[in-house]
């Protein structure tokens, strides 16, 4: 009922009748800039760390495993069901738990891990961002419920920015009920506009790029 | 409240440590957003404003369409939208699913949509416990206050506020860095995230090609409600809409960047429907309240739609000479600032409050800044001029009608206009104010009393840039000699004499 | 190079300021213009139309059309009056074709005063000499409506003795706004305020501006805080030697 009579009101307003079709759209803008591979890692990088954020870079997956478990440090880790993370050899480090595939089990972990290690579909050069569609592969609370995200992508995925996203994906939503992109630690600045770091969300963020 | 409230205004002047958190806070958004709209840092930025506007206003044009759009995408996903006409039918909704899914905790996303009709209070009515997640909007739930601006809700308060606050209402030890502050916040709120039976948000976009909702947020509040409790009900108006997923390129490099300088806020959620099978996480029902709430009527007007492109920014506020001054609560309404005074009108009809499209000095800095460039100014000098036509400022504005008539009739004759200056200049010769006191006789003095209540008046001259003209041609076709009036303004206004 | 303009000194000075309209003429003079002043000339309009009574800001906008009518360049010291008349009175005769006509012919010959001289003129240095350190408030509506921001600064520059120093906040309003000067006291009363104190940071003797009732504003708040900055018309110091 409220449909029909908000519908009605707003085509009253415009003059327009049901079923009408719409005037053209303007154009899309979308501009891909010309960056090679190298140009978008250090943009990514750079804005990366301007956030305070960590920039790494392995030569291999096997050096992506080695510096994972120099970041861990001994501490506990809840790892994502990515294949990539797994032909790492991440989820086989010791101290992460991994390979749920149910909710309650995964909540739980990651109300308690002191970190979440995730993949990441894409990268964003201008702005160091990572994108997670959530998936079987990713869940979205591990990139969320622990205080420290740490996230193994490979290099080719950093593409130049949300333009290039939304090349890539004109539909995000058709293959996932959620993409976030992720820029930075969680941070806010409510008090007296002190930056802080580390709200809801991690408050560090660790990006290895193989 | 039919006239300002001129008193509260200077109490709010008065207050030196509030004017001075609001003037540079406010500062530090101007200069922060400055810095990434730059031609270095953006140099398409003015392109992006125009792309925005236009997008919004097709969007707008075509709503319906869109609306209809939006609504079967977020079917085909397997959520569902409920349209509202207004506040109450939000929260009778909300209450009813929330009775149906013996849900009692709610975790809130900040919106300003859901302060236009006080949510919480209507959802606490209820006997359910509305839990606000940002930590700005935590800090102002737990003053019972409201948002002193659309993106920094606590900006009027301080760590001493917050730690007093804190101990009062949460039972803390006292707190006084916001660093702990912030831990404590987390700690709190964890809890209710990991405990919530619903999330609730707001919506900073709506995609109609994707039936998707658009979050942004920077704490990681935005995931948290729409990630851990088993439903998601976001609250948007009917005008959140954008076409297509591809025009948040161009919003999402405008929103963050308005609002706080950042290039892209830390968390942006594109969320279409319920968890699909095989995903792990997430709502298991997803729900988009459609509100008009007011919105329609705001359609109506081809000049004045434009006021519903707005993405709540805030960079209007910011960068608001008048807002810097009298702050986000001396607002009738939640929306504070120029947005504030062209949509509260509108929402709310232009009999209550009539005096607020007129408390800005059309500057302009809000347009300028405006990502989506709504003509601020141009909609405020429109609802004046409906105002006035609509014989809606009582008592003293009966003898500014009859001002104004008096001034246009003069200026349309030249000879009395030049009368009635030089019987001003007259009684106002020599000596500064005491011409003031001479004419304390007339009955509209005023706005002399006000202007004198700030500033001096400078002495009048003896005689008129005609007058002087006059003896100036009459005097030699060539370039004047000095004469009194030139030494005047040689040796130039000396204040205080 | 047309040599004959009109000038439309605007009420303010006419009435308050007129040692504005004096040096507009001398400075035109002297760049070899003969001035003409249409003495049929008041207002614009514009405290009307922002006060939100159009009817009345029609009646004297068409009394200022057809003072102006004929005149090939009419030069205004104000940028705020010359947009009312470029650009506003296109809205407030939108449903009156035979002035919206007027209006529309009228406006490109309407020129604000720097930048008649800047662009019209074509001349950046008038042989000024100003002794003083001086800093600059960008009016609003020349600044935001008319796009007036370097052309002001650029004729600064060129006068000899002159030294100009930028105020950390030179485009913020001063607060003057009209009857808001008025309806709310007190919020102007803080904006000019804040203004002069941006202004007594540089250690400007002089502020200059280029539209009379922002310095009408600014020297009202100067001298009631008893603060030695002069306020001058751009034109003034343009006509200085």
């Amino acid at each position: 009922m409220s449909r029909d009579h908000i519908l009605h009101k707003v085509r009253t307003a415009l003059g327009r009748s049901a079923g009408q079709a719409p005037a053209p759209a303007p154009e899309v803008r979308l501009r891909l800039p010309e960056m090679d591979l190298e140009a978008r890692l250090r943009s990514f990088s750079a804005a990366l760390e301007a956030l305070g954020g960590t920039f790494r870079r392995a030569a291999s997956q096997e050096d992506a495993r080695a510096q994972v478990a120099a970041l861990l440090d001994g501490r506990s880790a809840v790892a994502s069901n990515s294949p990539y993370l797994a032909g790492c050899g991440i989820t086989a480090l010791g101290g992460v738990r991994s390979g749920f595939t149910e909710e309650p089990g995964l909540r739980s972990l990651c109300a308690t891990a002191d970190v979440g290690i995730t993949s990441a579909d894409f990268g964003l050069a201008d702005t160091g961002s990572l994108v997670l569609l959530s998936s079987r592969n990713e869940a979205r609370m591990i990139s969320l419920l622990p205080p420290v995200h740490v996230a193994v992508l490979a290099k080719e995925l950093i593409l130049t920015g949300l333009d290039e996203l939304f090349t890539t994906r004109a539909l995000p939503g058709e293959a996932s009920s959620s993409m976030v992109l992720i820029t930075g630690p969680s941070r806010t600045a409510d008090i007296e506009q002190i930056l802080i770091r580390g709200v809801h969300g991690p408050g560090e963020i660790h990006v290895i790029v193989v | 409240m039919m006239t300002a409230p001129e008193k509260q205004f200077q109490e709010t002047l008065a207050n030196a440590g509030l004017q001075s958190a609001v003037y540079s806070a406010t500062g530090r958004l101007m200069d922060k957003r400055r810095a990434t709209v730059c031609a270095e840092a953006l140099p398409d930025y003015q392109e992006l404003r125009q792309q925005a506007n236009a997008i919004k206003k097709h969007t707008l044009e075509n709503l319906d369409h869109y609306l209809e759009q939006f609504e079967a995408g977020v079917a085909a996903r397997g959520g569902k939208v409920v349209w509202c006409k207004d506040g109450a039918e939000a929260a009778g909704f909300l209450t009813r699913l929330a009775r149906e899914k013996d849900a009692r905790l709610l975790a809130k996303v900040k919106s300003m949509t859901t302060e236009e009709f006080g949510l919480n209070e209507l959802l606490e009515q209820q006997g359910l416990e509305p839990v606000e997640s940002d930590l700005g909007e935590f800090i102002v739930q737990l003053a019972r206050s409201r948002p002193y601006h659309i993106v920094a809700p606590a900006l009027n308060l301080t760590r001493h506020d917050v730690a007093g606050l804190f101990t009062r209402t949460l039972g803390v030890e006292h707190e006084t860095v916001p660093e702990n502050q912030t831990k404590i916040a987390r700690r709190v709120l964890r809890e209710k995230f990991l405990a919530a039976d619903m999330g609730i948000s707001g919506a900073n976009f709506l995609v109609a090609d994707s039936g998707a909702v658009v979050l942004v947020t920077n704490e990681g509040n935005g995931r948290m409600c729409t990630t851990l409790p088993k439903v998601h009900v976001a609250i948007a108006g009917i005008e959140k809409l954008i076409p297509r997923a591809q025009d948040l390129a161009v919003f999402l490099k405008l929103l963050g960047r308005s609002a706080t300088g950042q290039p892209l806020t830390v968390y942006t959620s594109f969320l279409a429907g319920p968890r699909r099978p095989g995903e792990i996480d997430g709502p298991q029902e997803f729900y988009v309240l459609l509100l008009d709430n007011g919105r329609t009527r705001l359609l109506v007007d081809r000049e004045k739609r434009q006021s519903l492109y707005c993405i709540r920014c805030g960079a209007c506020l910011n960068h608001c000479p008048v807002y810097r001054k009298i702050g986000g609560h001396n607002y009738p309404w939640v929306y504070s600032g120029p947005i504030g005074k062209v949509i509260s009108p509108q929402f709310r009809g232009i009999g209550q409050d009539p005096w607020l499209p007129f408390a800005s000095s059309l500057c302009g800095a809000c347009a300028e800044v405006c990502p989506v460039k709504i003509e601020l100014p141009g909609l405020l000098l429109e609802l004046r001029s409906e105002i006035v036509r609509s014989k809606r400022l009582e008592g003293k504005s009966r003898l500014e009608r009859l001002g104004f008539r008096a001034w246009s009739w003069l200026m349309r004759h030249p000879r009395l206009y030049e009368l009635a200056g030089m019987m001003g200049s007259l009684v106002a010769a020599g000596d500064g104010e005491a011409w003031l006191k001479k004419l304390s006789f007339v009955p509209n003095i005023g706005p002399l009393k006000a202007w004198t209540s700030e500033r001096d008046i400078p002495p009048l001259p003896p005689r008129s840039f005609r007058q002087l003209w006059r003896t100036r041609r009459a005097g030699s076709a060539a370039p004047p000699a000095p004469d009194r009036e030139r030494e005047r303004a040689d040796n130039a206004p000396e204040p205080g004499d | 190079m047309p040599r004959k303009v009109a000038l439309f000194v605007t009420c303010i000075v006419d009435q308050v300021f007129p040692e504005v309209g004096l040096a507009t003429a001398d400075v035109l003079e002297r760049l070899g213009y003969s001035v003409d002043f249409p003495e049929k000339q008041t207002c614009c309009g514009q405290p009307a139309f922002n006060s939100g009574y159009r009817d009345e800001a029609r009646h004297v906008a068409c009394h200022c059309l057809d003072v102006l009518e004929g005149a090939d360049y009419v030069v205004v010291p104000s940028g705020s009056c010359a947009s009312m008349i470029t650009r506003h009175y296109e809205e407030l005769f939108a449903r009156d074709v035979r002035r919206l006509d007027q209006a529309r012919r009228l406006a490109p010959r309407v020129w604000e005063f720097s930048k008649f001289l800047l662009e019209v003129a074509g001349v950046d240095d008038v042989g000024a000499r100003y002794d003083g350190v001086v800093t600059y408030h960008d009016s609003c509506h020349g600044l935001r409506e008319l796009g007036i921001k370097e052309g002001p600064r650029r004729l600064l520059a060129r006068v000899k003795g002159l030294t100009l120093r930028e105020m950390d906040i030179p485009e913020e309003c001063c607060g003057f706004g009209g009857t808001f000067s008025v309806k709310f006291p007190s919020i102007s009363g803080g904006m000019s305020r804040t203004k002069i104190e941006s202004i007594m940071k540089t250690g400007a003797d002089a502020v200059v501006g280029a539209d009379a009732s922002c310095l009408l504003q600014l020297r009202g708040a100067l001298s009631r805080d008893g603060l030695p900055v002069k306020t001058v018309h751009l034109a003034q110091v343009l006509a200085s030697r």
